[in-house]
């Protein structure tokens, strides 16, 4: 069994009052970060640990961190990112339910870090209780001297506020959450400038991913060095992947980032159910490129998986045995992104709903011969022109499912049928 | 300063330039739709996306800002093809119905399609249905299929009028141009939103139908509505007399000028041109016989109009003769009425300021309280160091009778009401009447002289900082109808004296040397955008 980091203590239980935390040494780094180091030690030591970013760009934490500049007069602000909604993911979700007060101590590391008084956390709508687990730990780490003025006699003040979403995809887009948590639609941000420069209300923001945050307490605790270790080269630490779909154990395991795919579906998540043949297999939630069976062999970290032309994305893999309809799959994928499009830019406004309505009418056997060439041409005209990355998730798994499955499509749009349906009769 | 090039041109900007700004300069054209330079950035469109040097992803060339160096290219395959895209799905669920589109002709979907798209069309679905035709104010109508949600209009009532009534409703393809729950789009700068919709999602509700955009003429001029002297572009109709029912005036547009009134008018300004065509026109000179107006040619008028003059200054000298101006008059209207009037006849009691009963109101942007557009100017050539002040006359309770009334244009009966204006008129043996359109007071002259609108003559104003600006002929004089300089000067010419001007230009030149205001100004040097005149109070403070 390899190391756990983010659910060690946790693995069989959960922590969500502080007493339980505390028993197993919590908040005893963040006494040794408050009052010992200075914010760039912390700054250097996630450097070192070769921590990217779990929301899915994998950007470097520490990297990111340095970007917010020192000098301002500006009240600058850690954002916390906990509007898990990318379809197939379900790991923040675990780490709220098990170990909150993880995810609060990587708050205020990350929060001296960069310079922050501040922080909010944005928790999807959808997530009542675990905004309720989150708000009782904010409590109790404030009782606790964890959080308020003065914190642990270090004249470092944070307050933390908590603010739910109100049930739009994009407002997990680091802009559109920022646009929505300012009381406006949540309209992704054109970019330049970034966050960092302007963020939250015009000042110096951070925004992190709740499993981002969650294995800051660790590195400090044990060091760049220790994490970057249990990774592959350029991708320090565990991820938690979320298995879901055929396999016998579905579940949120942690691994090692750099395991092979293989082994997270066989060894892991126990095979496919009902020894059928493995298909295909989404990487790392609904907007990455689908993988074949014969592409498991990946390693599964940012750098291998963008290799093979996927991406590694929140680590949300759905496993998809030989009896699935690829053009059904696509078909609920493509229904998402129309549905969760927010309407600003041209492109996935319009594209996302164009390409839901041709793969509904393939679906239905009503498909013409120019379908699949005209999914492939709207798809690649909303690659790289649109102002958020909605646009790109949206259409690259249209390109990916029919490059790979593209017989499959075929006989979709050629039979007026569906020849999965047809193996299983 | 940095220096950048595109498409191999090379330009140097100042700093915080955007590659739509540098690219304007260089007459480089890039498509835009959400982008205009009197709003905020919206990038939402993405047709203005570029290729720069070094940076993998396309740029929107709106909101990047260029930097030393920078290498841009519009017109690669990459970049094409990627604004063909965006275009295409602008087009999807469009209506098409171009045919009955006001907008059809001035459309930057018709535009850009011809000029960037030229696709087969691979759309094959049903159209969204959406909202057509919905009544959202007085002057704007909107149709939700025909727009494309770039916002400017969204961005207009949010930054520019500040009134908020609209907004962009639901998600993805779903989204909407709607009214805020209970607003109506009702604000005096409303009409602009029809003038910055790059389709045809907000068209005019006077202008929808009447006439189709192609057999417009423009002609630049300035707003006489206030004395801010926003610039416009006046839009006639000759080449389809049968359209509009007949109206030759069938829109304003606002001009950009930097100094004045940027990109907008007022709706006040913007739907004040409707006397110009109207059945009130005075087109004929006319004469009161027992109590019923004759009419008369331009010459026999001007002959009676000269002969009651002689007679008046004859029989009773020049203080029987009181001339009223207007501020609606140009510049060289007025220059013509002080040196006949009087240099010329010497006469002294000449004014244009009448108390107004019911002042009205200006706001804090575009509209002023003065509704004239050429006060300024009326100051500066009118009024003198002799202080006559027609309110004084206004008001005086003596009996004297005066012989003659030579009134331009201004409408005393509502401005004093009708006792007041009918008291003071009738101290007067004979009221002639120069104006535009009839109204109460022309009713109670004698004579009546037709004067041609500022549509149709050409001359100057002076706004209220001094800009003196350029009006331009769009329509010709209706029927007898002449520019008030040139009726003056027909007068004139009836008492013997010699004018022989032939346009506003030349008058203006003689008014340049004349008058110390406009000293060192000359009529072609006045441009698009107007000139500045010199402030006499500041001279004497120095």
């Amino acid at each position: 069994m390899p190391e756990l980091v983010i659910l060690r203590d946790v693995q069989d239980s959960e922590r969500r009052h502080i007493e339980d935390y505390l028993k197993v040494g919590g908040y005893q780094t963040l006494r040794k970060v408050l009052l010992e180091l200075k914010p760039e030690q912390v700054v250097d030591e996630v450097k070192k640990s070769g921590l990217r970013g779990r929301g899915g760009a994998g950007f470097p934490t520490g990297i990111k961190w340095s970007f917010i500049p020192r000098n301002v007069d500006k009240p600058k602000y850690l954002v916390v990112n906990a509007d898990e909604s990318e379809p197939g993911t379900c790991k923040d979700r675990v780490i709220i339910e098990r170990n909150p007060h993880l995810l609060m101590e990587g708050i205020v590391m990350g929060s001296y870090a960069i310079g922050a008084h501040r922080c909010y956390l944005y928790i999807r709508g959808e997530y009542y209780e675990q905004a309720q687990i989150l708000n009782r730990a904010i409590e109790e780490a404030y009782q606790h001297d964890f959080l308020g003025k003065d914190i642990l006699g270090s004249r470092y003040d944070l307050d933390v506020y908590l603010h739910r979403g109100a049930g739009a995809y994009i407002c997990g887009e680091e802009t559109g959450l920022l646009e929505s948590l300012e009381g406006k639609k949540g309209w992704p941000r054109l970019k330049p400038p970034f966050p960092a420069v302007v963020g939250l209300y015009g000042c110096p923001t951070v925004i992190n991913n709740v499993e981002t945050l969650a294995a800051v307490p660790r590195i400090m605790e044990r060091g760049g060095d220790w994490f970057a270790s249990l990774g592959s080269p350029k991708n320090g630490g565990t991820r938690l992947f979320a298995v879901s779909g055929h396999v016998n154990k579905p579940g949120t395991y942690e691994l090692p980032l750099g395991i092979p795919l293989r082994e997270i579906i066989f060894n892991y998540a126990g095979g496919i159910k009902d020894h059928k043949e493995l298909k295909a297999v989404i990487p790392g939630g609904s907007s990455c490129p689908i993988l074949t069976a014969d592409e498991i062999d990946v390693k599964m970290d940012f750098d291998s998986v963008a290799a093979i032309g996927s991406m590694l994305g929140s680590g949300g893999v759905v496993v998809m045995n030989e009896e699935t309809c690829m053009v059904k799959v696509l078909l609920r994928i493509a229904k998402f992104y129309a549905h969760e499009s927010c309407g600003q830019c041209t492109p996935c406004r319009e594209g996302t709903t164009w390409l839901k309505n041709i793969l509904q009418r393939v679906n239905d056997g009503q498909g013409r011969p120019k379908d699949l060439h005209h999914l492939m041409g709207i798809a690649f005209n909303m690659i790289r022109t649109t102002i958020c990355p909605l646009g790109d998730a949206a259409a690259l798994p249209v390109r990916s499912f029919i490059q790979k499955f593209r017989k499959e499509f075929e006989y979709h749009v050629h039979q007026k049928a569906c020849d999965v349906a047809q193996v299983m009769v | 300063m940095p220096t950048l090039t595109i498409n191999q041109k090379s330009i140097t900007v100042p700093d915080g330039t955007t590659i739509i700004q540098a690219a304007d300069k260089l007459d480089i054209e890039i498509p835009r739709y959400c982008y205009h330079p009197g709003l905020s950035i919206a990038g939402s469109c993405r047709m203005c996306l570029v290729e720069v040097e070094r940076i993998p992803k396309l740029q929107p060339a709106c909101n990047t800002r260029v930097s030393e160096g920078m290498v841009v290219h519009t017109n690669t395959e990459k970049v094409k093809e990627a604004v063909s895209g965006v275009l295409e799905f602008l087009l999807i669920n469009h209506p098409l119905d171009c045919p009955v589109c006001d907008q059809a002709g001035e459309c930057y979907l018709q535009e850009y399609y011809m000029k960037f798209g030229l696709y087969e069309s691979r759309m094959d679905e049903n159209k969204i249905k959406r909202h057509k035709a919905e009544v959202i104010g007085p002057h704007v109508i909107l149709d939700t299929e025909r727009c494309i949600l770039c916002s400017r209009c969204v961005r207009f009532v949010n930054e520019v009028s500040h009134s908020h009534e609209i907004g962009i409703f639901n998600r993805g393809s779903q989204s909407e141009i709607r009214l805020l729950p209970g607003k109506v789009l009702d604000n005096n700068y409303s009409g602009n939103v029809v003038d910055i919709c790059p389709v045809g999602a907000l068209t005019d509700r006077g202008f929808r139908f009447q006439c189709r955009v192609w057999y417009l003429s423009e002609t630049n001029s300035i707003c006489p509505g206030c004395s801010r002297g926003c610039n416009i572009s006046i839009h006639s109709n000759r080449q389809r007399p049968h359209h509009a029912e007949g109206r030759r005036v069938v829109r304003l547009k606002p001009r950009f000028n930097a100094e004045v009134n940027h990109w907008w008018i007022c709706d006040e300004g913007r739907y004040g041109y409707k006397f110009i065509d109207d059945p009130s026109r005075i087109s004929l000179a006319r004469v009161k016989e027992k109590g019923e107006f004759l009419v008369l040619t331009l010459d026999q008028a001007i002959g009676r109009a000269g002969q009651k003059l002689k007679e008046a200054l004859e029989r009773a000298g020049r203080d029987s003769v009181v001339v009223i101006a207007s501020p609606q008059l140009a510049n060289e209207d007025l220059f013509v009425i002080r040196k006949f009037w009087g240099e010329d006849l010497g006469l002294s009691q000449i004014d244009f300021r009448i108390p107004n009963q019911n002042p009205a109101r200006g706001d804090d942007f575009l509209l002023r309280a003065d509704r004239n557009p050429n006060t300024r100017g009326a100051e500066a050539i009118l009024l003198d160091e002799n202080g006559f002040d027609l309110t004084q006359l206004l008001r005086r309770e003596d009996s004297r009778k005066f012989q003659l009334l030579c009134l331009f244009g201004q409408d005393l009966t509502k401005k004093l009401g009708v006792p007041w204006a009918e008291k003071f008129l009738q101290q007067f043996e004979y009221v002639i009447y120069v104006g535009s359109n009839e109204n109460e007071t022309s009713a109670l002259s004698h004579l009546i002289l037709p004067s041609a609108t500022y549509a149709e003559t050409e001359g100057t104003f002076t706004n209220f900082e001094g800009r003196v600006q350029k009006i331009d002929q769009a329509v010709e004089p209706l029927g007898d109808s002449l520019p008030t300089w040139e009726t003056v000067s027909k007068l004139a010419r009836a008492l013997g004296y010699g004018y022989d001007y032939d346009n506003a230009e030349e008058i203006f030149g003689e008014l340049a040397e004349r008058v110390v205001e406009f000293q060192n100004l000359a009529y072609e040097k006045i441009g698009d955008s107007g000139v500045e005149i010199t402030d006499v109070s500041k001279m004497q403070v120095k």
